[in-house]
Formats: C-alpha cells, sequence, structure tokens
C-alpha cells in the first residue's frame, strides 16, 4: 500500500513553491516517512526554518511549526527546546541560511548538544533570491554573483558539524530517496544534537548557470558521487577522488544540554 | 508584617521584578552595562526551575526567548546600545508575529561601542525606529531603582496584554545606582496573564480577530498545531499578498498600542498646577529636575516637571495640553535632541521648546537645568 503523506500535510497548502527538479520535496517526504515511522504527536513536533527555498517547508507540515528570520532557527529552536523539552523539535533550512547567516548559531547548537534535529539542505547556492554563490558554492562554479567562477573554498558541512560538536553527523542525497527518512530517523532518536546535511539540486538557479542539461544530470551526478561510508572503507584514497561520502558519517554519545540544564536546576533549588 | 526591603541596584531590581512577574526563561549575552540582570537572574531562574540561558550573540538572545514565549514562557533578554541595533530585526519579528517578550536596555553613549560605562538617553529613538516597517512600540523609562523594578512587572503586563515586546530602558545611572527598594507581596501587584484559546484546537487561528485586535495566542506543545512567520500573514498564520488583508494587519498591529494609549502611557506632574515652565523629564534626568525646579520655586519662578515615564507611546495628549498652558518647555536630556523633537511635534509652535544636551557621559546638573528654566521669558 502506498504511503499515505497527506495525513501529516496541511490541507490547502499545497502545490509548494519549490520548481519542477527541486529536491527539497524529496526531502520533506523522507521527513514526513521519518516522523511516522517514529509515531511522533504531531501537537508535541516543532519544526523551526530560516529563511529561503528550504526554510518554507514547515508551513505545510501539520505540526506546529516555525518560520522564523533568516538564520536563525537553531536560536529560536533552542529557545522552543528549552522551554518545552518534551517537544520534539526538528530545525530544517538550506546551506546559506544555515552555513552563511545562520553560521553562528550553528555551530553553538552543535557545541551545547541540545536534542534537537538540524536537516540542512544543501543546494550549493541561494535559490530564493535567484541563485547568489553560498558558503557550500563549489570553487571556480558560477552563481549570478560569480560571473567569472566563484573564488571562494567552500564548507563542508558534516565536518564543520563535527568540529563543533554535534554527536550526530549523517549525510544523504536527493537522489538516494530512499534513504533520506532512515538517516532522519536515527538522527531523531539520537540523544544530542543531529545534523543530516542532504546534497541537493537547484536546477533553476545553480544547474542552468554550471552546463547541467537537465535535472537527471544532476540527479546523476548526486548518485555518481555518493559513496556509502562502509563501501569507503574498502576503496583507495585514490578512488575515493571526487566523491562524497553518505550514511552515518560520525556518532557519539556526550552529555546532553537539556539533561544537563536540569542538574544545574537540581544545584541551584539544593543551594538555595 | 514588615515588607521585605533592600540596597539593590537597577539591573538587580530590573532582575527581580522579572521574577515578580513570573518570568521563567531569560537569554542574553554580556554587555556593559547591563550584564547585573543576567547574574542575578543566572542564580534565581533555575531555584524555581526556570531557565537561563547565555547565547552567543545578542541576535541568538533574543531569538530564543521568542521562541521560548511562543512555546509558553514569560520571557525576559537584557542588553545595551549595541545590543539593541543588534536585536532590532528579531524585535521586528516579534512585532509582526505578536509574541510577547520583555528586552531590557541600559541605554550607555553611542553610535556604536561608544562609552560602554558612560550613561546616555540616546536610544529612545532606537526604540520605536530601530527595527525596519511599521509596527507597535512600547518603552518605558524608569527613574529610580523601585520604579525600576515596578516597571519591569508592567512590561511583562503590557506584552501579555497586548501581544507585543515591550522595551525597558533605564539610563546607566538608575541602572547601577543603588537605592532602597520596598519589594512588593506576592499577589500586590497585578500579574496579566496571556490570553489562551478558548476554541478547541481544531478551530484555532492564532490572529483570530473575532477575539478583538489582540487574538488569544497558544502556546506550543499545549496541544494547539499552528504556523507561526515573519511574513504578512493572515489570520490562520500563513502568509499572504493579499493587499487588502496586509494593510488590515498592519493596522490592527499598530492599532493594539494606539487605541489603547491612555491604558499605556504614565506619567508624573510635578508641581504643574499653577506652572509657568516645565521641565520635560525622563530616567535619571528627572532626578536633577525636579532639584532644579524645588530651586527655581524657592526663588519666585513658578516651575514645574512633567516626568516621562512611558517613552512610546508618547504622551501626545498630555503634551499638547501643557503647550497651551505655559510659557515654555525645557527639555534636559542626555543626546543630542531626542524627546525635544517629539515636544517641539506636540508643542506645534505654541511655546518653545528649550533643550539641554548632553552626550559626555555626564549627567546633567541642576544647574544647568535651572539656569535654562530662567530663560523662558
Amino acid at each position: 500500500m502506498a504511503f499515505d503523506y497527506d495525513k501529516w500535510l496541511r490541507p490547502g497548502k499545497l502545490p509548494h513553491i519549490w520548481c519542477p527538479g527541486c529536491g527539497h520535496g524529496i526531502v520533506m517526504k523522507g521527513l514526513i516517512r521519518a516522523m511516522d515511522t517514529l509515531k511522533l504527536k504531531k501537537e508535541e513536533t516543532a519544526i523551526v526554518s530560516g529563511i529561503g527555498c528550504a526554510s518554507r517547508l514547515p508551513g505545510y507540515i501539520d505540526c506546529c511549526t516555525l518560520h522564523t528570520a533568516h538564520g536563525r532557527a537553531a536560536a529560536f529552536a533552542t529557545g522552543v527546546k528549552m522551554a518545552k523539552p518534551e517537544m520534539n523539535v526538528i530545525l530544517v533550512g538550506g546551506d546559506g541560511d544555515g552555513t552563511a547567516i545562520g553560521g553562528n548559531h550553528f555551530i553553538h547548537a552543535c557545541r551545547r548538544n541540545i536534542n534537537m534535529t538540524y536537516i540542512i539542505m544543501n543546494n550549493y547556492i541561494y535559490g530564493m533570491t535567484g541563485g547568489q554563490f553560498s558558503p557550500c558554492t563549489p570553487t571556480g562554479h558560477k552563481a549570478s554573483t560569480t560571473p567569472y567562477g566563484n573564488p571562494d573554498p567552500g564548507f563542508d558541512i558534516a565536518k564543520l558539524a563535527i568540529g563543533a560538536g554535534a554527536t550526530f553527523v549523517a549525510r544523504g542525497t536527493a537522489f538516494h530517496a530512499n534513504q533520506i527518512d532512515k538517516l532522519i530517523a536515527e538522527a531523531i532518536q539520537h540523544k544530542g544534537f543531529s545534523v543530516v546535511e542532504i546534497l541537493d539540486d537547484c536546477p533553476t538557479t545553480y544547474g542552468r548557470r554550471n552546463k547541467y542539461k537537465s535535472v537527471i544530470e544532476m540527479m546523476n551526478r548526486l548518485k555518481d558521487v555518493a559513496v556509502p561510508v562502509k563501501a569507503a572503507e574498502k576503496m583507495t584514497a585514490e578512488q575515493l577522488q571526487g566523491k562524497i561520502l553518505t550514511g552515518v558519517l560520525y556518532k557519539e554519545e556526550k552529555p546532553e544540554y537539556i539533561e544537563e540544564y536540569a542538574k544545574v536546576i537540581e544545584r541551584a533549588k539544593a543551594a538555595k | 508584617m514588615s515588607k521585605k526591603v533592600a540596597f539593590l541596584q537597577g539591573n538587580e531590581a530590573a532582575a527581580y521584578g522579572a521574577l515578580y512577574a513570573g518570568c521563567d526563561f531569560f537569554a542574553g549575552y554580556p554587555i556593559t552595562p547591563s550584564t547585573e540582570v543576567s547574574e542575578v537572574l543566572s542564580a534565581e531562574l533555575p531555584k524555581t526551575g526556570g531557565k537561563f540561558l547565555q547565547m552567543e550573540d545578542e541576535i541568538a538572545a533574543m531569538a530564543a526567548i521568542l521562541g521560548a514565549s511562543l512555546a509558553g514562557a514569560k520571557v525576559l533578554t537584557s542588553t545595551s546600545g549595541p545590543g539593541l541595533s543588534l536585536k532590532q530585526e528579531l524585535i521586528g519579528y516579534g512585532c509582526i508575529a505578536e509574541i510577547p517578550c520583555v528586552v531590557y536596555n541600559v541605554m550607555r553613549g553611542g553610535p556604536s561601542t561608544g562609552m560602554p560605562t558612560g550613561p546616555s538617553q540616546s536610544d529612545v529613538m532606537c526604540a520605536k525606529w530601530g527595527t525596519h516597517g511599521d509596527h507597535p512600540a512600547i518603552c518605558l523609562v524608569p527613574a529610580s531603582v523601585q520604579e525600576t523594578y515596578e516597571e519591569v512587572i508592567r512590561a511583562f503586563n503590557l506584552s501579555e496584554k497586548y501581544r507585543t515586546p515591550v522595551m525597558v530602558m533605564p539610563d546607566e545611572i538608575v541602572a547601577h545606582m543603588r537605592e532602597r527598594i520596598v519589594f512588593p507581596e506576592p499577589g500586590e501587584v497585578e500579574v496579566v496573564p496571556r490570553k489562551s484559546p478558548t476554541v478547541p484546537p481544531e478551530q484555532y487561528k492564532p490572529y483570530d480577530t473575532s477575539f478583538g485586535d489582540v487574538p488569544p495566542l497558544a502556546a506550543f506543545g499545549s496541544g494547539y498545531k499552528f504556523h507561526v512567520t515573519g511574513l504578512n500573514k493572515m489570520q490562520d498564520g500563513f502568509p499572504t499578498t493579499k493587499a487588502e488583508i496586509v494593510q488590515a494587519e498592519e493596522e490592527r498591529q499598530v492599532r493594539k498600542v494606539d487605541a489603547n494609549i491612555d491604558d499605556i502611557v504614565t506619567f508624573e506632574e510635578y508641581l504643574l498646577d499653577d506652572a509657568d515652565v516645565v521641565v520635560v523629564a525622563y530616567g535619571s534626568t528627572s532626578r536633577s529636575a525636579r532639584y532644579a525646579v524645588n530651586v527655581a520655586r524657592e526663588q519666585g519662578i513658578k516651575a514645574g516637571m512633567f516626568r516621562i515615564k512611558t517613552f512610546w507611546p508618547f504622551p501626545d495628549k498630555q503634551i499638547k495640553a501643557l503647550a497651551g498652558k505655559v510659557k515654555g518647555i525645557v527639555i534636559p536630556e542626555m543626546n543630542l535632541g531626542m524627546c525635544s523633537l517629539e515636544l517641539e511635534r506636540c508643542a506645534q509652535g505654541k511655546v518653545p521648546v528649550l533643550g539641554i544636551f548632553r552626550v559626555d557621559g555626564e549627567p546633567i546638573n541642576p544647574d544647568q537645568i535651572l539656569a535654562k528654566i530662567k530663560e523662558v521669558k
């Protein structure tokens, strides 16, 4: 039987704003399947986003949804989670929102290791504003503001998250649709701050400037560059050249912020 | 039973006022000269299960209180000049999304880093015009430690009642001076609760104007599912660009305050009944003004003081009435003439408005004010 997405979608809010060929819808379906698998209660689940194409996702899902300001999702979400720790708090957004204007909030949410899940849809570009280069646009590539090729080196979001202290970091792609829900579900179940980067595509503002002839070609690229971490163990450095690891990249158990703050409350009460 | 008294500075009083008002969530970022608020609340909030967060920056602190308020908490942040500039975008978010919160801002010298330990009153325009777009503004300017305590409570009440950010802005002198404070008993001062929805979750709309200009706000995690955005929105919380809806919603947000000015605006009238000269003052400057008015009276000059306690909305009605009665208005303020502009607007050319403006980090002394009172003919 086909999966029933409708029970998670808000009636009357579709069609979504995303262009044909954009992978954000694939990610949204993955998130819905993950929430369904985990039997999350809609009333007890907050989905928080910043600004951008990916950040429009919460509006379509029938939960407590908060579309904040550009880059600020992690900081708003931290407030929601601290005030109502029993809620499931899931952040969604794009690469520009999360790693440029929201970069500071992102690394500090990782550092605190607060029990939330952040899904970053990395399409290498600022899509909503028409295709300006982001901190994830590959060097040399074209964007509306890098007509002669991008001089900036890009971020590796997963490495950034691990370096900043996130205790669960995974990467998938919009092509590997069936893996997305599993990565997100595992991330939500992990106690601590979990980051799931989904390599995505933006045929409208990135693909056409960088000589991708079709959405299919962009999707095929995601298929070709992705190497599961397990498979990578048996590959040589040469074979891994130009490849991107997918799957659960990092996982560790560390004190979680809500639990640590509960100890602060205990100590404060004892000191009264 | 005698009441509890203490010897506190304004910032400490602000923290205790917040606790009296039921504040259970604070997020801030260290900044001089307001950090004592954070220090007191970091110690006091967890004692009753409240949450204290020191965030990565000023913007994050503002974001965190807005998120926590949506989850049902009563929230406060504290900051000063540069921090207020940084928070402005999200103060606007609080205005358009209609999220109750209190922003406590200690006014220090500016612009930019300015004089972090010097007093000023140069953020009063920033309180109304700092964030872009049309929006309601409420800003309280206490003049003593006791009043800082009381006005923080009132700020929480106004933010809940009108579902909008409220600012409390003492100057650095009020924030750091120590005075005797008498604490009210529990229940003695009214604490206004948030208006919660009365409809079942499936009928709930976060901006449902059938309940008036201030619709009830449900908390995330209380059984209600709804959408919140910083985009112009419809009554159900979802974005719209429909001209008539955007116009009506924008007007309603501003009307929440404009139609209730008499409920919000507070002031003190001192020796005004027969006054020829009125000194309009606020914050610590009003303490020098009171002294100057007393000395002027001793010298036979009919001087009085109108003390602004609520800077925004501005007491237009009262100033307009005064302008028709007195020969001149004197305005001492620690900026280059911000309140002065408002007074000129209200005076409509009927009487001269004489300013004493200091931005050198020194308080305005009574002699300066007395000399200006004597200039009024």
